[in-house]
C-alpha cells in the first residue's frame, strides 16, 4: 500500500518493521500536499522544514527502540491549536501575523510522543461556519468533488485526511465542526465528551461547547489519537479528572446486545433520500451484528439550533474581545486615537460571519435582553441535556445521521446564514448536552459523496461509541474507498 | 430644609497572595514592565484561568471576620468592556452569587453609640494592568501598557447604604482596614492602592425614607481624602438642590489638591458590562468543613482582643484600644505580659517610648529592635530598684541604638541607682552648705524650693540617686 494511504496503525507497523522511515513517509506526505494542494487548499501553513526535522528525530528515536504507536507519524493540526514558534491564524486576518509563544496542551502531548507536524490546516474563521467558506485563507474544496464544500469548521482537517495529505489530523468541534466535515469527506471524526480533552492553547470560539478531537482514516486511529490527547489538564479548569482508558483495547468487533436508540426527531421528512438510505442500511447492519434497536425521543431537539446560536455567540462575543490590536495580531495603520484603533483593527481583521456572531452574542448579553435570550437559552440547554440523560437510561448509544444532506456546493448557502446554520441540526444537540459522538463513513450518495453515521454516547463513554463504530467498520467497506483527485 | 446624607462604600482590597488570582505569576511590585506575565494574564489566545485557592481562603477569612455567610456555590462572571489595560476585553469578577454575602461591622464614632453597618457582599476579582505614558525607557511616544498588575487578586467589599456621615464612613473604613491587615490578607497600603475606596453619596430631606440620586466618587486613597471627598460631595448636592437643581447619577473623581469632586463625564456613561457566568471556570464549591477549618484558623479579632485586654489585664479602654491598633502591636504587648511583666507598666512603655521611637525611626513594631524579652528585662531593673524610671529611659535609648542587654548597659555606664543613705546624705550635706541662702528661704516658708534641692541632688549624683531616699533625707535635713 502507498505510504500516503496508510492509517496510523498501518504506518506504525511499516515504521516498526523498518520497511519505511519517518523521513520517507514525511517526504511522501509533503510531495502529496504539494501535488494536490492547488485543488484542495487544506493547508494555511505547511511546515516542511519542521516536519523533516521532526521526522529525523523520530527516526533516531525508532532506531533507539523508544518508539510508540505515534512516533514518526506525519500529522497536521487545525490552525486553531497554538503551536509555539509556528504561525497560528485561526483562519482569520486578525491573527495573520500571530506566532504564539506557547503550545496547546494537546499538541504538547503529541509532540512528546514523537509525531511529525506537517502544517496547520484551513478552517472557518474562528471555527465559525459549516462550510469552510468563512476562512480568510480561501475556501477548502471537498476531495470527492472539488465543486463542493468539505464541511466546517474543521474543513481543512477533514479534507487533508480524505486527500491523503496527512495520516490523521486534529480538529475542534463546537456544534459539529469535526463530525460534519468528517461525514462530508468520508473520514472518522470524533467529538469527545466536554472536559475529556484539554482546551488549553486552543483558540476559544464558545468555551462551554468547544472540544478537541481526531479526524482519521478509521476507528482504530481515532481510538489511538483520542487516547493520546485525552486526560485532565491542571491548566484547564473545565477538564475532568477521570482516568483515560486504553481506547484501542475495547475495539472487540462485537456489539451483541448493544441497545441503540433511534430518536424520532432526527429521522424527519425532508431528510435527503440518500442519507435516509444509508441510515436504513446501517441499522440493518447493526441488527445483523446483534444490536437491539429502541425508538426514543429527544423532545427538545427543535430548540437546539436557536439555543446554540444564543449561547455560542454570547460566549464568542466575549472571547473575541481580546483581539483588539493592542498586544498581538492585526492593528490598523493610521488610526486616530484608541477607539478608532479598536474599530479599524477589528473591522479590518474580522470577516463577515465573525462580525455577525459577535453582534448576535453582544445583543443576547445586553441588559434588557439577557434574561430573554441568554438565560432562557441556558434553561433550554438544561432541558436538552436532560433529554439525553433520560434517553441513556434505556440505551447505550444513539444512532442518527450526521448531516441532513451530503456536502453542498460551494457558494450554495453562502448568502443564507440560516440555511447554513441548519446544516448542523443533528450535531449541535450533542455539544449542548456536553456528551460524546462520532461520525463514521456509512455510504455514498448517488453523486458519489460520502455520508456519515453519527453515534452518540453517554458522557465519558467514548469507548462504547468507538467499539460500535469499529464493529460497523469491520463489516463495511465505506472507509476503504478513496477520493480520486 | 435640612438634609440627611446617605453613604455606601465599595472598597477594593488587594490581597497579599504570592501569585496572581488566575495564573502562577508573582504579585510583587517594582519589576520591569510586563516581566511578570504569562499567556494567561496577557490574555493570549487559548489561555485559560485557573483559580488560586489561596485567594478563596483569604476571601473566606474576610467574610467570616465581617460576619458574612459564605456562599456554598459561588460563580465567576465576566465583566465585558474594552480598555487597553484589560487584556482579555473582560474582567473576571463575580456578579450573581458572590463568595460572601450579608455581613456587618459595628462601628464607633467618638461620642456616639455603637452602630451596625451592613455589608451587602464581598466578591473576588482580578485587577487590571496599568497604562504608562512616556516615563518608560524605550517608549518614545504614545502610551504603553504594563500588565504586571493584571490578574492580581482583589476583594471588593460592598457596604449597605447605612452610613450617615463622613465620620461614620471613616470609622467603617478604618475598621475594615484594621480587619484585613489584622487577618494578614492585605498590606493595607493606601498610597500604593492596596486598599482603595469608591463612595456612593446621596442626600435626602431629614425624615424622608426615599434616597436621593447618588453620585459615585472614585478611588479615594486616604482616610483624610475620604472624609474631605464625602463632605464636599454632601455640600455640593445640598447646594445644588437648594438652588433648585437636580443631582444626576454619575461618576465623580476626587481631586485632593482642590479638595473637590468633579464629574468624569464620558468615560463611564451608560456602560453595559454584559455580565455572564465565565464558562472557563467551574462553579466554586465551598463545603462547610472548609469554612469551619478557616474559622478555627482565624486569629482573635481586634474587637475581641480589646475586650479581653480590658478584662484580663485590667487595662483602661484607652490602653486596650491603642494596643490593638495592629495585630503585631497586640502580640508584642501580650508577649511582654507573658514574660511576667506588669501589664499596665508594659502598656505605658509600649504606648510611650516604644511608639515614640517607632514613629521617630519610621519603623513598625514587627521590626522593633527591642524584643519583648529585652523590654521586660528593663522593667525588672526598675522593679528591683537597680535603676530609676528616669534612668531607664536613658537605658532604653541605648538599647534601641545598640540592641544590648539593659543590665549590660547599666553596668557599662555605671547607671546603677544609689540607694545607700550614707552616700546620698553626704551629697545633700554638701549642697545644703553651698546653698545656705536658699535653705534660709525654704525654712522661712518657701516650700516650693524643695524641688530645687531635689534637682541639685539628682544632678550631683548624675541621676543615679534613688529619688525616694533623696526625698526622705532632704525633708528631714531641711527641717533642721
Ligand atoms: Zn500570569
Amino acid at each position: 500500500m502507498d505510504i500516503v494511504d496508510q492509517s496510523i496503525h498501518e504506518l506504525h507497523r511499516s515504521l516498526k518493521a523498518g520497511e519505511v522511515s519517518s523521513v520517507e513517509a514525511t517526504r511522501a506526505m509533503l510531495a502529496r500536499i504539494e501535488a494536490v494542494e492547488p485543488q484542495i487548499g487544506s493547508f494555511i501553513t505547511v511546515t516542511a522544514g519542521q516536519a523533516l526535522a521532526d521526522a529525523e528525530a523520530a527516526d533516531r528515536r525508532i532506531a533507539a527502540g523508544r518508539m510508540d504507536v505515534l512516533t514518526g507519524i506525519p500529522l497536521a493540526l487545525k490552525d486553531i491549536f497554538l503551536t509555539e514558534g509556528i504561525r497560528t491564524t485561526c483562519g482569520s486576518r486578525i491573527l495573520s501575523n500571530f506566532v504564539p509563544p506557547y503550545s496547546a496542551t494537546s499538541w504538547e502531548k503529541l509532540k512528546q510522543r514523537g509525531v511529525v507536524l506537517l502544517g496547520k490546516l484551513n478552517q472557518d474563521e474562528f471555527a465559525m461556519g459549516s462550510s469552510n467558506e468563512s476562512s480568510a485563507f480561501g475556501t477548502v474544496r471537498n476531495p470527492w468533488d472539488t465543486t463542493r464544500i468539505p464541511g466546517g469548521s474543521s474543513g481543512g482537517s477533514a479534507a487533508a485526511v480524505a486527500a491523503r495529505q496527512a495520516t490523521a489530523t486534529l480538529g475542534t468541534d463546537t456544534g459539529g465542526s469535526i463530525r460534519q466535515p468528517a461525514s462530508h469527506c468520508g473520514c472518522v471524526g470524533l467529538k469527545p465528551t466536554y472536559g475529556r480533552v484539554s482546551r488549553y492553547g486552543v483558540i476559544a470560539y464558545a468555551s462551554s461547547l468547544d472540544q478537541v478531537g481526531p479526524l482519521t482514516r478509521d476507528v482504530t486511529d481515532s481510538a489511538i489519537l483520542l487516547g493520546a490527547v485525552a486526560g485532565y489538564d491542571p491548566k484547564d479548569s473545565t477538564s475532568v479528572n477521570t482516568p483515560v482508558p486504553d481506547y484501542t483495547a475495547v475495539l472487540t468487533g462485537t456489539v451483541k446486545g448493544l441497545r441503540i436508540g433511534l430518536p424520532r426527531e432526527y429521522f424527519i421528512a425532508g431528510l435527503d433520500p440518500d442519507v435516509q438510505k444509508a441510515m436504513d442500511a446501517a441499522i440493518e447492519t447493526y441488527r445483523q451484528l446483534g444490536a437491539e434497536f429502541v425508538d426514543i425521543s429527544l423532545p427538545h431537539t427543535d430548540y437546539a439550533v436557536a439555543t446554540y446560536y444564543l449561547i455560542a455567540t454570547a460566549e464568542a462575543s466575549s472571547n473575541l474581545a481580546r483581539y483588539d490590536g493592542v498586544r498581538f495580531g492585526h492593528r490598523a495603520e493610521e488610526a486616530s486615537g484608541l477607539l478608532d484603533m479598536y474599530t479599524k483593527s477589528r473591522s479590518q481583521g474580522f470577516g463577515a460571519e465573525v462580525k455577525r456572531r459577535i453582534m448576535l452574542g453582544t445583543y443576547a448579553l445586553s441588559s434588557g435582553y439577557y434574561d430573554a435570550y441568554y438565560v432562557k437559552a441556558q434553561k433550554v440547554r438544561t432541558l436538552i441535556m436532560q433529554d439525553f440523560m433520560r434517553a441513556f437510561e434505556g440505551v447505550d448509544v444513539i444512532l442518527t445521521p450526521v448531516a441532513p444532506t451530503p456536502a453542498f456546493r460551494i457558494g450554495e448557502k453562502a448568502d443564507d446564514p440560516l440555511q447554513m446554520y441548519l446544516s448542523d441540526i443533528f450535531t449541535i444537540p450533542v455539544n449542548l448536552a456536553g456528551t460524546c459522538a462520532l461520525s463514521v463513513p456509512a455510504g455514498f450518495s448517488s453523486d458519489g459523496l460520502p455520508i456519515g453515521l453519527q453515534l452518540i454516547g453517554k458522557p465519558f463513554c467514548e469507548e462504547t461509541i468507538l467499539r460500535a463504530a469499529h464493529a460497523f467498520e469491520q463489516v463495511t467497506e465505506w472507509h476503504t474507498r478513496k477520493a480520486v483527485i | 430644609m435640612r438634609f440627611q446624607p446617605v453613604i455606601g462604600l465599595e472598597v477594593h482590597v488587594q490581597l497579599k497572595t504570592d501569585s496572581k488570582i488566575f495564573c502562577g505569576c508573582s504579585t510583587s511590585f517594582g519589576s520591569e514592565p510586563n516581566s511578570q506575565t504569562c499567556p494567561v494574564c496577557l490574555g493570549l489566545p487559548g489561555a485559560l484561568p485557573v483559580l488560586n485557592k489561596k485567594v478563596v481562603e483569604f476571601a473566606i477569612k474576610a467574610g467570616l471576620a465581617t460576619n458574612c455567610s459564605i456562599t456554598p456555590r459561588s460563580i465567576f462572571a465576566r465583566k465585558n468592556y474594552f480598555y487597553p489595560d484589560l487584556p482579555k476585553g473582560y474582567q473576571i469578577s463575580q456578579f450573581e452569587d458572590p463568595i460572601c454575602q450579608r455581613g456587618w461591622l459595628d462601628i464607633q464614632v467618638e461620642g456616639q453609640e455603637l452602630k451596625r453597618i451592613g455589608i451587602t457582599r464581598i466578591h473576588m476579582e482580578e485587577d487590571a494592568g496599568k497604562l504608562v505614558h512616556g516615563e518608560v525607557s524605550g517608549l518614545e511616544e504614545g502610551s504603553g501598557v504594563d500588565l504586571n498588575r493584571a490578574c492580581t487578586p482583589l476583594l471588593e467589599v460592598v457596604s449597605e447604604p447605612d452610613l450617615r456621615s463622613s465620620d461614620e464612613a471613616v470609622a467603617y473604613l478604618k475598621q475594615l482596614h484594621q480587619i484585613v491587615t489584622w487577618l494578614g490578607i492585605c498590606d493595607g497600603n493606601m498610597e500604593e492602592g492596596s486598599f482603595r475606596c469608591d463612595a456612593n453619596v446621596s442626600v435626602m430631606p431629614v425624615g424622608s425614607d426615599v434616597y436621593g440620586t447618588r453620585a459615585e466618587i472614585k478611588n479615594v486613597n486616604s482616610f483624610k481624602f475620604v472624609k474631605q471627598a464625602i463632605e464636599y460631595e454632601i455640600q455640593r448636592q445640598i447646594d445644588l438642590i437648594e438652588d433648585g437643581g437636580r443631582v444626576v447619577q454619575e461618576t465623580r473623581l476626587f481631586d485632593p489638591n482642590a479638595g473637590k469632586t468633579r464629574s468624569m463625564r464620558g468615560k463611564e456613561e451608560a456602560h453595559d458590562y454584559r455580565y455572564f457566568p465565565d464558562p472557563d471556570l467551574v462553579p466554586l464549591v465551598i463545603d462547610a468543613a472548609w469554612v469551619e477549618q478557616t474559622r478555627q484558623e482565624l486569629p482573635e479579632l481586634p474587637e475581641c482582643r480589646r475586650q479581653r485586654f480590658m478584662a484580663a489585664f485590667s487595662l483602661p479602654a484607652y490602653d486596650a484600644e491603642v494596643l490593638t491598633a495592629s495585630r503585631e502591636l497586640a502580640d508584642y504587648f501580650e508577649a511582654c505580659v507573658a514574660l511576667g511583666a506588669n501589664a499596665k507598666a508594659v502598656s505605658n512603655w509600649v504606648m510611650g517610648e516604644i511608639t515614640r521611637s517607632l514613629n521617630d525611626s519610621s519603623t513598625s513594631i514587627g521590626t522593633c529592635p527591642i524584643s519583648p524579652r529585652l523590654l521586660v528585662e528593663l522593667l525588672k531593673l526598675i522593679d528591683v530598684g537597680t535603676i530609676s524610671g528616669k534612668i531607664a529611659k536613658t537605658v532604653f535609648d541605648e538599647m534601641w541604638r545598640s540592641g544590648k542587654e539593659p543590665a549590660a548597659i547599666v553596668e557599662e555606664q555605671g547607671l546603677v541607682q544609689v540607694s545607700d543613705s550614707g552616700a546620698i546624705e553626704s551629697i545633700i550635706d554638701e549642697i545644703l552648705a553651698r546653698e545656705a541662702g536658699q535653705v534660709e528661704e525654704y525654712r522661712s516658708g518657701k516650700d516650693k524650693l524643695f524641688g530645687f534641692f531635689v534637682g541639685q541632688v539628682m544632678k550631683a549624683s548624675k541621676g543615679k540617686a534613688n529619688p525616694t531616699v533623696v526625698n526622705e533625707l532632704l525633708l528631714s535635713k531641711l527641717k533642721g
